[in-house]
């Protein structure tokens, strides 16, 4: 009896104990890892920059919650899944990282939210682009940030059926996010009577796009739609270019295409491009500021990735300050409680599956002679509401959603 | 409209075409590559490393020092050549008549010293060289599209190979080479400069691959990386050409052009490997290589 009543007491304590514990933050320092291309054909759209974002959130935030000191980690993923995945791994199991951000590759996005997932951490993946992340592979431990294939689709592709692109051939690369794309603008073409008459898969990455640029011209679709990203989309559309594929009457559809790509290409190549994205540093007084500041900082204009990396941390170290917690579980129910509202969403919230709903944007690039600065590239067409443009939580085939915020 | 396996004659021609303008960039660089082996025994693995120092001169010229691209077509392999004769004095004489894995280790090396040198100093994105006015638009062939720059590129790199080819093979100059590298000692009673004329033809050698950097500039983006990327297929191009031949190194060049561009039409998730393949098997069957003579 003695000993049953002092298990009872040792149980209880314990248990009050992993209570309080819950209610802590482990280590004493909220440890944030940042995992992205440093150095390949993703470098420039989340890369250093993003790096940089990511110290701005904390810095807004005042470099500590509740007094815990925030220490950031970095890697160089090198686009493959191997790396990210060990880096990670290694994260969580030797520094007891709490949180994960940036996220570029969906290979490599797909492999480490694995081990996020076995590690009870939290990932907050804004690189990313394969609609699967929240779909079929969906999982608490993840959320998907900034945009996704099938808002892209839906986006961009709607647009362009309406401007009278109705047969399509796809440039797709040959991996998980070209071919999560491939099958999300397949889904909206024949949704609304068009058709894909071909499609190509290009090894990733690529650096000779011309024998692809050639199919898709000998196909005859109205639409020619690039189904890949970072460098890859930069040199198919330069290869599109030379061979005078919209003099010739075709059409052009960049499915994923950043900020920094069209910088890079400039204006007369890309003039006229039809895309949708996240957010545009030119829209409003706050998003100017904000894209000023880290303009300065980085020496380019933000795109929507490293946006997406900042509104994603400091709602992140909100909700740690909130619950007073770095519990993967305590943090996210504490984030889809509270609505996104920052100078990169508005009215955004966190879905049961992890994505992340938020108005999109569709834009058209400027003419040379429209624009009035370096970086004064789009011309926002229209505003898509959030419910329109992600895929429907009743259409998911998440199986493992978290519970309701 | 005619089908051969389920693709159009057309398309097909197409993609010859292209797949031709691919091989003419592996024909100039195996044969750059083959001449250094074959005449100096050296398995030189900077020649990536030296086509992309030929686009980057290119690259700075225009933009520093007002170089065209036509001047840049001249220089700039007479710049990077001077610099592999510099190697070739300075480091590569001193392992000369070592195992040939001590040539692999030291320019692997320097390949490797350079490129992440223009890392640091270039970042990993593409730097843009402009197409040169001269050369933009193109033609409607009827069953494709070429740009013009395209077809420049088959006509500059066929006539610089069939000259070098000539140049090896023909003339006097070739015959003193040929001869020096395969009996120097004899060379030298004879009164030829044995040492200098390899000198001289390792500067050629990388001086080539300068040339096909300066002509890749335009439609490929000028990277650090782009010449590791491509050499390791220019290795298994010159692996099945057989390592001594010229013409070997052209023809064979030239082929898996080709075949790399049919194989984008029929099965391009395969694209990147079909030249491997095919090593592999050319290895199995005819180790020499398909023009080789066995050493």
């Amino acid at each position: 009896m003695k000993n049953l009543r002092k298990t009872a007491a040792a149980a209880l304590v314990s248990s009050m104990i992993a209570g309080a514990a819950q209610a802590e933050i482990s280590n004493d320092e909220v440890r944030i890892g940042y995992l992205a291309d440093m150095s390949g054909t993703y470098r420039d759209l989340s890369g250093p920059g993003g790096l940089e974002a990511l110290q701005m959130a904390i810095e807004d935030f005042g470099g500590t919650v509740n007094g815990k000191k925030i220490v950031t980690f970095h890697a160089d993923d090198l686009n493959k899944p191997d790396v990210g995945a060990n880096t990670v791994r290694q994260w969580i199991d030797e520094r007891n990282v709490d949180m994960v951000t940036g996220m570029v590759a969906s290979s490599v996005v797909l492999a480490a939210a694995k081990v996020v997932e076995q590690g009870g951490k939290l990932a907050l993946i804004s690189g990313a682009a394969a609609s699967s992340i929240t779909n079929e592979y969906c999982a608490p431990s993840h959320i998907h940030w900034t945009y996704d294939t099938f808002a892209l689709a839906n986006g961009t592709a709607n647009a362009v059926l309406k401007d009278g692109g109705k047969s399509w051939f796809i440039l797709t690369a040959d991996y998980a996010f070209g071919h999560a794309m491939e099958n999300d603008i397949k889904k909206v073409v024949e949704a609304e009577g068009g058709s894909v008459v071909g499609t190509v898969r290009h090894p990733f990455p690529s650096s000779d796009f011309s024998s692809y640029i050639l199919q898709a011209q000998g196909s005859g679709a109205d639409v020619v739609a690039l189904a890949n990203a970072g460098a890859d989309t930069v040199n198919s559309l330069k290869t599109a270019s030379e061979f005078g594929v919209t003099q010739s009457g075709q059409k052009l559809a960049g499915m994923v295409v950043f900020l920094n790509d069209i910088h890079a290409m400039g204006l007369d190549v890309t003039q006229g491009l039809m895309l949708t994205t996240g957010w545009y540093w030119d829209m409003n007084e706050e998003t100017r500021a904000w894209a000023k500041r880290y303009h300065d900082r980085v020496g380019r204009m933000p795109g929507m990735v490293p946006a997406g990396i900042y509104s994603a941390t400091m709602h992140y170290l909100n909700a740690v300050k909130e619950t007073g917690s770095d519990d993967a579980r305590v943090v996210r129910a504490q984030m889809a409680k509270t609505p996104v509202n920052d100078m990169f969403a508005k009215n955004g919230k966190i879905r049961e599956d992890g994505r992340m709903v938020h108005d999109m944007y569709l834009v058209k690039v400027k003419t040379p002679a429209e624009s009035k600065g370096e970086w004064d590239l789009y011309e926002v067409v229209s505003t898509i509401p959030g419910d329109e443009a992600f895929r429907p939580i009743g259409e998911s085939q998440c199986q493992q959603m978290a519970p309701k915020g | 409209m005619t089908l051969v396996f389920g693709v159009p004659l057309s398309v097909l021609f197409g993609q010859l075409l292209l797949g031709l303008i691919n091989g003419s960039f592996y024909a100039l660089l195996s044969l750059g590559l083959a001449i250094i082996f074959g005449l100096l025994r050296i398995i030189n693995f900077a020649h990536g490393a030296q086509y992309m120092l030929g686009a980057f001169a290119a690259f700075i010229g225009l933009n520093y020092l007002g170089v065209s691209y036509w001047m840049a077509l001249l220089l700039s392999p007479l710049l990077i050549g001077l610099l592999g004769m510099g190697i070739e004095r300075g480091l590569l004489r001193r392992i000369a008549g070592e195992d040939h894995l001590y040539g692999l280790l030291l320019t692997f090396g320097l390949a490797l010293i350079v490129e992440g040198s223009f890392v640091k100093l270039f970042g990993v994105s593409g730097s843009p060289y402009p197409m040169p006015d001269l050369l933009k638009g193109g033609h409607n062939l009827g069953f494709m599209f070429l740009p013009t720059y395209r077809g420049w590129v088959i006509v500059a790199a066929l006539t610089v190979c069939f000259a070098t080819w000539y140049m090896i093979e023909r003339t006097r100059l070739g015959s003193y080479l040929r001869a020096g590298t395969e009996n120097p000692k004899l060379m030298q009673a004879f009164g030829i400069n044995v040492p200098l004329l390899v000198t001289l033809t390792y500067g050629y050698g990388v001086a080539l691959a300068a040339f096909a950097g300066v002509l890749a500039a335009p439609i490929y983006a000028v990277t650090p990386g782009m010449g590791s990327n491509l050499l390791i297929v220019v290795f298994a191009v010159v692996v099945i050409g057989g390592m001594g031949s010229i013409m070997g190194a052209i023809v064979t060049g030239l082929a898996m052009g080709l075949i790399e561009g049919l194989t984008k039409v029929f099965y391009p998730e395969a694209a990147n490997t079909v030249i491997f393949v095919i090593m592999v098997l050319v290895l199995l069957l005819r180790p020499a290589g398909l023009f080789g003579k066995e050493a």
